[in-house]
C-alpha cells in the first residue's frame, strides 16, 4: 500500500551534513584561511560587501568561505547577519574630496589639477594566463614607490560646476530613506534609487548600463572621473554633539558627465550620473552612474520608454538577493497548483476533443 | 527543547515585531487591503515564505503551538526547515495536528478541518497584487484599488471564457473582501477559496520580497469572482482518496510507475490521517 | 435654451512662456456636437484635456451639470469618465487594449460599473459590433490584427456602449486615410444623431468640422478667435484667421 513520504527533517540534516564536507573538498588539502580570502580574492570581497551592503571584509571573506564562491549567496548570509544589527543612525554625508587616492581617472580632460592616477589596475594587462601563478610561491617584483604628491584633487565635476556647465545637486536637507527599513514606494526619490542601486546586482546594472549605450535610453556618457581610495567615516552621536571618526574604507566613485539640452526653464548644461561602491569596483560603479543617469530622464524629459529609465522595473529587479530567492523558489513543491492546472487541462482537453468528435 | 540564545525570541527583534503588528492592525481594520511594510532580510530566501515567517514572529507567543504546512503537508522540505526555525529561535511547542495549532502557517492550502475562533492562519505570499499580471506597475495597481476600479480583472475572466468556454483560473484565483478590496488569496487552489469565505479563524497573509501585508478578519464576507451565468466551481480530481476514501477534500496525484498508474491521496496529511484513524476505530 | 450640460470659464495655462490657454470660455448643451478647430499648437487639445479632468489649469473654472469638475476627487472624476462621460483617442491604440478581444474591450466598461452576465455582455457587444459596421464574428478576434479604421470604430463602441451624454474626441478621424476618414465621419454623424450625445471634438479639419458639428470655435495662440453656429462661421467668417483657416481648405 502506498505510503505518504515522511522523514523530510533527516534529509535535510543529511543534505546540510554533504554540504559541510562538499566546501571542505579534499582535506589532504589545507584549510582555507578568511584571512587568506580577504587577501587574495579582495574583489570578490569587496562585491560580496557591496551587495551585501555590510562593510567589513572580515565577514564578507567568511561569507565567500561559507558559501563555497558563491557570490549571490555571499551577499545573502551578510545581508541576513546585517538586519540583526541594531541600527544607530546615518554617517555624515562622505567627502569624496578627501580621499587618499590610490587610483583616480578621468576621461574628459588629457591632465587636470592631482594628475591621472592608474593604481592596481586590470585595464593594460594582456589577458593572459600566467601560468607562474598556478606554481605557487614567490613574491611580485613590487610596485616602484614614488614621493606622495600632496597637491589636492578636486573633482571633474566640480570644475565644471564652477564654470556653471555642471548642473549642481541640490543637497539634501533632510536625512535620507533607509530602504532596508521602510519599503521602496513609486515614484523613489534620487538617495532612495541610489541606495537601491548601490546594493543592486553588479551584473544586471552593468547589462542595463551597456543598453543606454546600444541606444535603450542613451544619455552620451563620459567618464568625468572614477577615484578609487580610503576615505573616513565620520559620525555624530547625539550624546556628544560633534563627529567622531568611525575609521576608514575603501570605495569608488564614478561620476559621468552626461549632456543636457536644456529645457524652457534651465540652460543646456551638464548633468551627471552617480556611482558609489565599497571597496574597489569600478565596473559595478560605473554601471551604476549609468543607470542612475537613465533614471533621472523621466524628470529631465528625456522619456521612459527604455528599461533602463524606467524605475519600477530597474528598481524592482536590481536586487540579486530578492531575485534569486524567487526564481530559486521554483524549486519548491508547487504540485498543488499543479494539479489544479492538470484538471483544468484536462477539462479543457475533454472539451475540444469532444467538439472535434462532433 | 532549546532555543538560540544569540538571537531574540522568534527571531525578530521588538520593534520590528512592533512595525509589523502595526501593520497587521491596519491590515485587519482594512479587510482585503495592502499595507506596505519595512519588511526584514531573513535568513531564510525571499520566496521561500519571509513574508509569512515574519507575521508569525510577530504574533508569536511562548504559549502559542506551531503548525507549518505546505502543499497541505507537514512533511515536506519547506515547512519541516520553518518549523524547526521556530522551534530554534522561539523554542516554542510544534503540532501536526490542526486541531491543536493555535497558529498555522501554510503555503498553497487551507487546512480541511473547519478552523476555528481562536486560531490563526498566516499565509506565505509570493506576489501579492492580484492585478500584477495584467497591470505590473504597482503605483497603477495601488490607484485601481484606491478607486476600487477592477474591471480589469473581469475582463480577464471574460476573456477566459471567450477563449476556453469557462474561467480557466484554477489557482490563486482573485476574490473581492468585503465587497471593497480585490484580493489574491496566495496560489491556493480555487477549490480552497470557498473556506476563506466567513471563517471564524482570523487569516493573515506575508508577503517578505513584495513588503506587503493584508490580512481577512473572522466572519468576513469573501466572494471568489465570477458571473452570474458562469458561476465559480470549485475544481478538485474526480476521485477518492486512496487511504481515507475522502470524496470532498484536496487530492493530490502520485505517480506510482511509468505506465500510466496514478493514484489519488488527500493533500491534507493531518485530515487524512485522522480520517484513516476513524475508520481503524470503527472497523 | 436648455441649461449647459458642461461650462468653463477664465481657462488659463502656461507651459514657460508659451500660453496654451489664455481666458477661454465654453459651453456644451445637450445633445450639441461643438467643434474645435485651429492649427496645431492652437490649444485645441489642451483645452480639450482640461475640460475633461486630464490637466489642470492654472486658473479657471469648469463646471459638469453644475458640478466643479477640478475640485472633484479623482475617484468621481474617473466613474464620470466610464460612465457619463467617453474620451475618443486619435490613435485607437490609446483608448483600446490590444491585447484583449473586440468583445473584451467593449464588454470593459459595462462590466466596470456592474455587469455580471456574460451571456448579456456578449450579446450587447454583438449589438454594438454591428452599430459600428464590425461582423460579430470579429467579436473575439484581438482589435491587434484589425485596420485602423476597424480599431477606431471599435474605440468608439466601447466608448458608447455605456451610453454616455458627453463625449470628447481628439481628432478622431486624424491617421486615417480619407476614404475611411468619410465613412467614419458618416458614422459618428449617424451615432450621435441617434443617441442624442453632446461631442467636444477637436479637428484640424474643417470638412469634418462642417459635416459634424452645430457650432464652432476657433482656436489660434491659446485664445477663442471666433465662435459662432458652423454655417456661420465657415460661410461668414469674421476674423482674419478663420478667413485664412477656411481660404486655405477651398484651396485645398
Amino acid at each position: 500500500m502506498y505510503v505518504a513520504t515522511k522523514g523530510g527533517e533527516k534529509a535535510i540534516g543529511a543534505a546540510h551534513a554533504w554540504l559541510d564536507e562538499v566546501r571542505r573538498g579534499d582535506p589532504a588539502q589545507p584549510e582555507l584561511t578568511t584571512t587568506q580570502v580577504e587577501q587574495q580574492l579582495g574583489l570578490a570581497v569587496d562585491r560580496v560587501m557591496a551587495e551585501g551592503s555590510c562593510h567589513d571584509r572580515g565577514l564578507a571573506a567568511l561569507a565567500v568561505k561559507q558559501s563555497r564562491g558563491d557570490l549571490i549567496e555571499a551577499a545573502f548570509l551578510l545581508r541576513a547577519y546585517r538586519t540583526t544589527l541594531p541600527r544607530f543612525g546615518a554617517s555624515l554625508p562622505l567627502d569624496t574630496n578627501a580621499m587618499a587616492i590610490q587610483r583616480r581617472i578621468s576621461a574628459t580632460y588629457k591632465d587636470l589639477p592631482g594628475g591621472q592616477v592608474l593604481g592596481p589596475t586590470f585595464d593594460y594587462t594582456h589577458r593572459l594566463l600566467d601560468f607562474r601563478l598556478a606554481a605557487e610561491g614567490g613574491l611580485p617584483a613590487g610596485a616602484p614607490q614614488g614621493e606622495p604628491d600632496p597637491s589636492p584633487t578636486p573633482r571633474v565635476t566640480e570644475l565644471l560646476a564652477q564654470d556653471g556647465l555642471m548642473q549642481r545637486e541640490a543637497p539634501e536637507e533632510s536625512e535620507p530613506g533607509d530602504l532596508t527599513r521602510q519599503p521602496l514606494s513609486f515614484p523613489a526619490d534620487r538617495p532612495l534609487r541610489l541606495q537601491a542601486l548601490a546594493r543592486g546586482d553588479e551584473g544586471f546594472l552593468l547589462s542595463l548600463g551597456y543598453s543606454t549605450q546600444r541606444g535603450y535610453g542613451g544619455n552620451h556618457p563620459f567618464v568625468g572621473e572614477i577615484r578609487m581610495g580610503e576615505i573616513a567615516v565620520e559620525f555624530v552621536p547625539e550624546e556628544l554633539g560633534f563627529a567622531v571618526d568611525l575609521g576608514d574604507i575603501t570605495i569608488t566613485e564614478c561620476q559621468m558627465v552626461n549632456q543636457f539640452k536644456g529645457s524652457r526653464t534651465e540652460p543646456p548644461q551638464f548633468t551627471r550620473g552617480y556611482g558609489l561602491v565599497f571597496g574597489h569596483g569600478e565596473r559595478k560603479a560605473m554601471s551604476m552612474a549609468l543607470v542612475d543617469r537613465a533614471l533621472r530622464s523621466p524628470e529631465l524629459g528625456e522619456g521612459s520608454e527604455a528599461p533602463a529609465q524606467q524605475q519600477e522595473f530597474v528598481l524592482s529587479h536590481c536586487d540579486n538577493v530578492e531575485a534569486t530567492g524567487f526564481v530559486e523558489h521554483l524549486k519548491l513543491p508547487h504540485y498543488v497548483d499543479f494539479q489544479s492546472e492538470l484538471e483544468n487541462v484536462r477539462t479543457m482537453r475533454a472539451a475540444a476533443m469532444k467538439e472535434r468528435g462532433e | 527543547m532549546s532555543t538560540d540564545a544569540g538571537y531574540n525570541f522568534a527571531y525578530l527583534d521588538e520593534s520590528t515585531k512592533r512595525m509589523i503588528r502595526r501593520a497587521l492592525l491596519k491590515a485587519v481594520a482594512i479587510p482585503g487591503h495592502q499595507v506596505p511594510f519595512g519588511s526584514r532580510e531573513m535568513p531564510l530566501p525571499y520566496g521561500w515564505g519571509t513574508g509569512g515567517i515574519q507575521v508569525t514572529a510577530a504574533v508569536l507567543g511562548p504559549r502559542d503551538v506551531l503548525k507549518v504546512i505546505d502543499q497541505g503537508s507537514d512533511d515536506t522540505t519547506n515547512a519541516v526547515s520553518i518549523r524547526a526555525f521556530f522551534r530554534r529561535t522561539a523554542g516554542i511547542a510544534t503540532t501536526e495536528r490542526t486541531a491543536e495549532a493555535t497558529i498555522i502557517q501554510t503555503r498553497h492550502r487551507i487546512p480541511e478541518r473547519k478552523l476555528t475562533e481562536g486560531q490563526i492562519l498566516v499565509y506565505q505570499v509570493p506576489i501579492p497584487e492580484p492585478l500584477a499580471r495584467l497591470e505590473p506597475r504597482i503605483a497603477e495597481t495601488r490607484r485601481l484599488h484606491a478607486m476600487a476600479d477592477y474591471g480589469l480583472m473581469h475582463v480577464k475572466l471574460y476573456e477566459d471564457i471567450a477563449k476556453h468556454g469557462h474561467i480557466a483560473t484554477s489557482y490563486s484565483y482573485p476574490v473581492m473582501v468585503n465587497e471593497r478590496y480585490l484580493m489574491s488569496p496566495s496560489p491556493i487552489p480555487a477549490f480552497d477559496n470557498p473556506k476563506m469565505h466567513m471563517m471564524p479563524a482570523l487569516q493573515l497573509f506575508g508577503a517578505g520580497r513584495e513588503k506587503r501585508i493584508y490580512a481577512v478578519p473572522p466572519y468576513t464576507h469573501v466572494r471568489s469572482l465570477d458571473f452570474e451565468d458562469h458561476p465559480f466551481r470549485p475544481i478538485r480530481a474526480p476521485h477518492a482518496c486512496e487511504l481515507c476514501g475522502s470524496r470532498d477534500t484536496y487530492l493530490d496525484e502520485v505517480l506510482v510507475d511509468d505506465k500510466g498508474g496514478r493514484i489519488f491521496v488527500c493533500s491534507d496529511t493531518d485530515h487524512c490521517q485522522e480520517r484513516q484513524a476513524m475508520k481503524e476505530a470503527a472497523e | 435654451m436648455s441649461t449647459p450640460l458642461m461650462e468653463a470659464r477664465g481657462l488659463q495655462l502656461r507651459f514657460g512662456r508659451v500660453a496654451a490657454l489664455d481666458d477661454v470660455a465654453i459651453d456644451i448643451h445637450p445633445g450639441e456636437v461643438v467643434a474645435i478647430v485651429g492649427e496645431s499648437g492652437s490649444g485645441k487639445t489642451t483645452l480639450l484635456r482640461v475640460l475633461s479632468g486630464l490637466m489642470r489649469p492654472d486658473a479657471g473654472a469648469v463646471t459638469y451639470r453644475g458640478e466643479d469638475v477640478l475640485a472633484m476627487p479623482e475617484a468621481a472624476r474617473r466613474r464620470l469618465m466610464r460612465t457619463e462621460w467617453g474620451f475618443v483617442h486619435q490613435n485607437p491604440r490609446d483608448g483600446l487594449r490590444l491585447g484583449v478581444t473586440a468583445g473584451g474591450n467593449i464588454g470593459e466598461r459595462l462590466m466596470a460599473v456592474g455587469a455580471r452576465h456574460y451571456g448579456n455582455i456578449r450579446a450587447e457587444a454583438t449589438e454594438w459590433l454591428k452599430r459600428v459596421e464590425i461582423d460579430p464574428a470579429r467579436m473575439d478576434d484581438i482589435p491587434g490584427k484589425f485596420s485602423g479604421g476597424m480599431q477606431q470604430r471599435l474605440q468608439i463602441a466601447r466608448v458608447l456602449v455605456t451610453r454616455p451624454k458627453l463625449v470628447f474626441m481628439d481628432e478622431p478621424t486624424g491617421g486615417l486615410d480619407v476614404s475611411v476618414q468619410a465613412r467614419l465621419l458618416d458614422l459618428i454623424r449617424a451615432l450621435v444623431a441617434d443617441l442624442g450625445l453632446a461631442v467636444l471634438i477637436v479637428t484640424h479639419d474643417i470638412a469634418a468640422a462642417r459635416l459634424l458639428a452645430h457650432r464652432i470655435l476657433v482656436m489660434r495662440q491659446g485664445q477663442v478667435v471666433e465662435e459662432g453656429l458652423t454655417d456661420r462661421v465657415l460661410d461668414d467668417p469674421q476674423h482674419a484667421y478663420t478667413q485664412l483657416l477656411v481660404s486655405s481648405v477651398l484651396a485645398a
